[in-house]
C-alpha cells in the first residue's frame, strides 16, 4: 500500500513506499526533461524506419533511405577516383622523361607509384624496395637494363625473360658446369672477387676469365648494364658475394624473371611505378649527350629493339 | 513592499538555520503540488515555472552590469582587433586558424606541436576556477559565466518589453490577444537578433573577420560557418531565452563540483538567521518586538533572485551568489531603519562566530587562507612556466625520421647511403634560408637532397624554407667506402641553423646505419 505524505524537514512529498522506515522523496524531472526523453524515443522510431536497424535472420532491415556503409565506401572510392582523374590524365599525356620537369606531377606520380609498388612489387622486391638475394635492390645505383626513367618503364612494361611478352628483355649466362673443372671454377671465382678487391688474383683464373667471360662482362668486369650484364667489379652481388656464391653462379647460373606488367597494369600506373623506383635514390639521369625529349621518345623503340636481341 | 511573492510556495513549517547543509529539495526548486492524475498516482514531471525577477539597483547590480559589459565587449570586439604580422601571416589579433593549424594570439603564434601551451592554459583555467571558488565562492556562476551573462541580458530584454516582475507574471497569464502576440513576437525577435549576433561573433574567431563577414552575407562562406551560426543561434535562443536557471540547476556540472569544493571558510551569500528570525511583518513586530527578528518577510530577496530561490532556506545549488538579494535586503533594511547586511557575503565560520556574539567581520578577511594561497601558487607556477617556455622557445625546428626499410644502402663503389625524412620548421612569418649540417660523422660524409643532386653533395647544405611553414625534405647521407666501423651504427646529429640575425638553431640526434656483416 502506498501512503503519500509531506516530509516534514524538506517539505517534499514522498512517493508513498516505505521500507523499514526508509522512505523516498518524490523529486520529479522538470517537464522539458521528460519531453526531451520522449523526443529521443521519437527519434529512435524514425531512425529505425529510415536506416538499417532491426536485426533479422541473415541481415538487418534495410531502412527506407537505402543507406549502407558499403555504399558510403563505394561513393568515397568513386569520388577519390574522380579526384585523381585529372592528374592521371596529365601523367598519361606526359612522356616519362619529361616528368621531372614538372615537380608537382612527378610528386603525384611517385606517390601513386609508392601505393602501387606495395600492392604489386613488394612481394619480391620488399616493402622498402631493398630486394633480397636474387631480387634486385631498387634503391642503389647499380642497374641491370638501365636506370633512367625510360629504361625502368621499359623493364616494367615488358619484363625480363618473360616469355609471354615478345618484347621482353632477355639475356643468358651459360652454365660452365661441363666446361670448367672444379679447380678452374674456383680460380675464376677468385679472379672475379679480386676485381673488387675481395680476394687475391691468380693467373689461371685471369686467363680463363679473359677467354670465357670478358666478352660479355668486360675485361675488367665492368659488365654491360644496358644489356642486363652485371658488373663484377662493384660491391653489389645479386646472388651473393661469397666465393661459394660466385662459384655456384659460374657453374649453374640462376636467372631472375621479372613479369611483364603490360596488360596487367595500365600504362599510367606503370609510369608512376617507374617514377617511384627512379626516386628511391639510385635513379639515373639520361646521358648528358642525350637528344631532346621529343627525339628521345622516338629513339626509345629503337633502343628497345636493340636490347631485345 | 506591496510586491509579494506570487509563486506557489508552501510556507516553511519551521525556520531553518542558514547552515543546515545542502538542501537538495530546495535546491531543485520547491516542488509543485502533485497533480491529480499521473503515472501510478505520481506526477511524471515537475511543472516548469518562469522566474520573473524584479529590477533592483545596488552595488552588486552595478558590478554585474560592469562585468556584463566587459565580458560581452571582449567577446564581440576581440575578433575585429588587427595585429600586423607582415606579409606571410594573417593580421587578426586573435585567430584560431583550424584550416592551417595555427593559433594566433597577439604576438604569440602556437603551432600544433606546441599544443601544450593550450593544455597549460586549460589547466590554468581549471585551477583558476578552484582559486576563485576557494577565495570568493561561486563568483564565476554569479558574474562571469556566459549562461549568467546572457540570461541577465535576456532578462533585461523581458523587462524592456513586458515591464517588471508583476507585469510580466500578469502578461504570462493573460490570454493570447493581439497585444500580447505582438509583444511576444517583438521580444522573441530581439532574443533571436541577440542569439544570431552571438553565433555570428563566434565564427569570427576562426577566420579573417572582415572577409568572413563579407562572404557570410554574400552566401559564399563555408557551409560550416552557416551551420555553426545556426546551431549557436538556436542554443543561445533556447538556453538564454527560455532555459535560463534550469541550465544551472539541472544541466551544469559546475554547481555540483562547487558544492563539493565549498567549506566553512568559503565566501557565500548567506541569510543571517540568528538576526532575522523570527521573521514577521513590521506590524506584527511593532505589537510584539521581543518575539521578532530583523527580517520583515517582505520577500524582496526572492523577488529579485534571477534563479527564483529563497536565500533564507540556506545554501543551495540554485544560488549562483550574484548578490542581488543583498542589494534588495540592504535597501529594505535602510527603509525600515535597521542595519544592513541581514543577507550578506560571509563564510559559515564567520556566521557561527557572529551568531555567538562576535562583531561582524568584513568579507574580504576570508580571502587570505592557506588553501587559496596554495591554489594561487600552483596557478602562478603554471603561468610562470608557460611564460618561460614561451620566452625561450625558438622559431626553428627540426625532426628527423631515418628510413627503416631499408635501413642502409650499399652502393656500387662500396659507399654506404642512409636516407632520412627531415621536417624543417620555419615558425617565423618570413621565408628563411637554413643551413643543414652533419655533426659527428667521419670525414668524407656528404649529404644531398631531392633538390641538390649527388654531384653537389656536401656535408652542409643551405635550404630555403618558406615562411610560416614546415618543409618536408628527403635527405641522403653517404659515407665513402671504408669510413666508419663496419658493424656499428654511427650516432650523429643534424644541425639546422637559420641564416638570419638570430641564428636560431635546432639539433636532432639520429644514427647512421652500417651494413656490418652484410658488406
Amino acid at each position: 500500500m502506498t501512503k503519500k505524505r509531506i516530509d516534514e524537514p524538506t517539505g517534499t512529498e514522498t512517493v508513498g513506499h516505505e521500507w523499514d522506515g526508509i522512505e523516498e522523496l518524490n523529486t520529479p524531472l522538470p517537464r522539458w526533461w521528460l519531453y526531451t526523453f520522449y523526443a529521443t524515443i521519437l527519434f529512435a522510431a524514425v531512425y529505425v524506419v529510415l536506416y538499417p536497424a532491426w536485426p533479422m535472420i541473415d541481415r538487418a532491415t534495410g531502412g527506407t533511405l537505402g543507406w549502407s556503409s558499403r555504399g558510403d565506401l563505394a561513393r568515397e572510392m568513386r569520388a577519390a577516383d574522380a579526384a585523381r582523374a585529372g592528374v592521371r590524365a596529365q601523367i598519361a599525356a606526359t612522356p616519362i622523361e619529361a616528368l621531372p620537369a614538372n615537380p608537382q606531377l612527378m610528386q603525384a606520380a611517385v606517390a601513386g607509384g609508392a601505393a602501387a609498388f606495395k600492392v604489386n612489387c613488394a612481394a619480391c622486391h620488399g616493402a622498402g624496395a631493398a630486394g633480397s638475394p636474387g631480387y634486385p635492390n631498387l634503391n642503389d645505383d647499380d642497374w641491370l637494363w638501365g636506370g633512367t626513367l625510360t629504361d625502368i618503364e621499359t623493364t616494367l612494361t615488358h619484363g625480363i625473360r618473360w616469355d609471354a611478352n615478345p618484347e621482353t628483355r632477355v639475356n643468358f649466362m651459360p652454365a660452365f658446369k661441363d666446361m670448367l673443372k672444379p679447380a678452374e671454377a674456383d680460380a675464376v671465382a677468385a679472379h672475379v672477387l679480386s676485381l673488387s678487391g675481395k680476394a687475391t688474383d691468380n693467373a689461371t683464373g685471369a686467363q680463363l676469365f679473359a677467354d670465357n667471360c670478358a666478352a660479355c662482362h668486360g675485361p675488367s668486369g665492368g659488365g654491360m648494364p644496358a644489356m642486363g650484364v652485371p658488373a663484377l667489379n662493384d660491391a653489389i652481388w645479386l646472388f651473393g658475394g661469397t666465393k661459394a656464391d660466385v662459384t655456384k653462379q659460374i657453374l649453374a647460373p640462376r636467372h631472375g624473371v621479372m613479369p611483364a606488367w603490360k596488360g596487367r597494369l595500365d600504362p599510367v600506373t606503370i609510369k608512376m611505378l617507374a617514377a617511384y623506383v627512379h626516386s628511391r635514390g639510385g635513379g639515373q639521369d639520361p646521358a648528358p649527350a642525350a637528344p631532346a625529349p621529343e627525339v628521345a621518345k622516338g629513339a626509345a623503340p629503337a633502343a628497345k629493339a636493340k636490347t631485345d636481341g | 513592499m506591496a510586491d509579494t511573492d506570487d509563486l506557489e510556495r508552501p510556507a516553511p513549517s519551521a525556520p531553518k538555520p542558514a547552515s543546515s547543509g545542502r538542501d537538495w529539495a530546495a535546491a531543485l526548486g520547491t516542488p509543485a503540488p502533485a497533480p491529480e492524475a499521473g503515472f501510478m498516482g505520481s506526477a511524471l514531471y515537475e511543472k516548469g515555472r518562469t522566474v520573473h525577477n524584479k529590477r533592483i539597483d545596488g552595488p552588486f547590480r552595478r558590478f554585474k552590469w560592469a562585468v556584463m559589459l566587459v565580458t560581452l565587449a571582449i567577446y564581440y570586439v576581440t575578433p575585429w582587433l588587427r595585429w600586423d604580422r607582415g606579409a606571410y601571416a594573417p593580421d587578426q589579433a586573435v585567430l584560431i586558424d583550424l584550416a592551417n593549424r595555427r593559433f594566433y594570439m597577439f604576438d604569440i603564434e602556437i603551432w600544433p606541436h606546441e599544443f601544450y601551451f593550450v593544455a597549460g592554459l586549460l589547466m590554468m583555467a581549471g585551477i583558476g576556477l578552484f582559486l576563485v571558488t576557494s577565495a570568493v565562492g561561486r563568483a564565476w556562476c554569479g558574474y562571469a559565466c556566459p549562461q549568467t551573462v546572457w540570461t541577465d541580458l535576456f532578462q533585461h530584454v523581458d523587462r524592456f518589453f513586458d515591464g517588471d516582475r508583476n507585469a510580466r507574471a500578469r502578461l504570462d497569464k493573460a490570454p493570447w490577444d493581439a497585444s500580447k502576440t505582438t509583444r511576444r513576437l517583438a521580444k522573441w525577435s530581439v532574443y533571436l537578433a541577440i542569439s544570431f549576433w552571438t553565433g555570428g561573433a563566434w565564427i569570427m574567431y576562426f577566420a579573417d573577420a572582415p572577409t568572413l563577414t563579407y562572404d557570410f552575407w554574400h552566401g559564399t562562406a563555408n557551409p560550416v560557418a552557416y551551420a555553426t551560426v545556426a546551431i549557436l543561434t538556436g542554443t543561445t535562443f533556447w538556453l538564454g531565452g527560455f532555459m535560463r536557471e534550469q541550465v544551472c540547476v539541472y544541466m551544469c556540472p559546475w554547481p555540483r563540483i562547487q558544492t563539493a569544493m565549498l567549506d566553512e571558510k568559503s565566501l557565500i551569500v548567506t541569510y543571517k538567521d540568528w538576526r532575522g528570525e523570527q521573521r514577521g511583518s513590521l506590524k506584527k513586530a511593532a505589537k510584539n518586538p521581543e518575539a521578532y527578528g530583523d527580517c520583515v518577510d517582505c520577500q524582496q530577496c526572492v523577488a529579485v533572485c534571477p534563479t527564483g530561490i529563497d536565500i533564507r532556506d540556506g545554501q543551495q545549488i540554485g544560488c549562483i551568489t550574484c548578490g542581488l538579494c543583498i542589494d534588495a535586503c540592504d535597501k529594505v533594511m535602510a527603509e525600515v531603519g535597521r542595519p544592513r547586511g541581514l543577507i550578506d557575503y560571509a563564510t559559515l565560520e564567520q556566521c557561527e562566530a557572529e551568531a555567538a556574539g562576535a562583531p561582524a567581520q568584513p568579507a574580504w578577511k576570508a580571502l587570505l587562507r592557506v588553501r587559496t594561497l596554495v591554489y594561487l601558487g600552483v596557478w602562478s607556477a603554471i603561468g610562470a612556466g608557460l611564460l618561460f617556455a614561451l620566452g625561450t622557445r625558438t622559431h626553428t625546428g627540426l625532426t628527423v625520421a631515418p628510413d627503416r626499410n631499408p635501413p642502409f644502402m650499399l652502393m656500387k663503389d662500396g659507399s654506404v647511403r642512409n636516407a632520412y625524412t627531415l621536417r624543417l620548421r620555419n615558425m617565423q612569418a618570413r621565408p628563411r634560408d637554413m643551413e643543414l649540417a652533419l655533426e659527428g660523422l667521419p670525414k668524407g660524409a656528404v649529404m644531398w637532397t631531392e633538390a641538390v643532386s649527388l654531384e653537389n653533395a656536401a656535408p652542409v647544405q643551405v635550404i630555403a624554407v618558406p615562411a610560416n611553414a614546415t618543409k618536408v625534405l628527403r635527405a641522403y647521407v653517404m659515407l665513402p667506402p671504408g669510413a666508419g666501423e663496419d658493424d656499428d651504427d654511427l650516432p650523429f646529429a643534424f644541425r639546422l641553423t637559420a641564416q638570419d640575425e638570430q641564428h636560431e638553431t635546432a639539433r636532432e640526434e639520429t644514427s647512421f646505419a652500417m651494413p656490418g656483416d652484410d658488406r
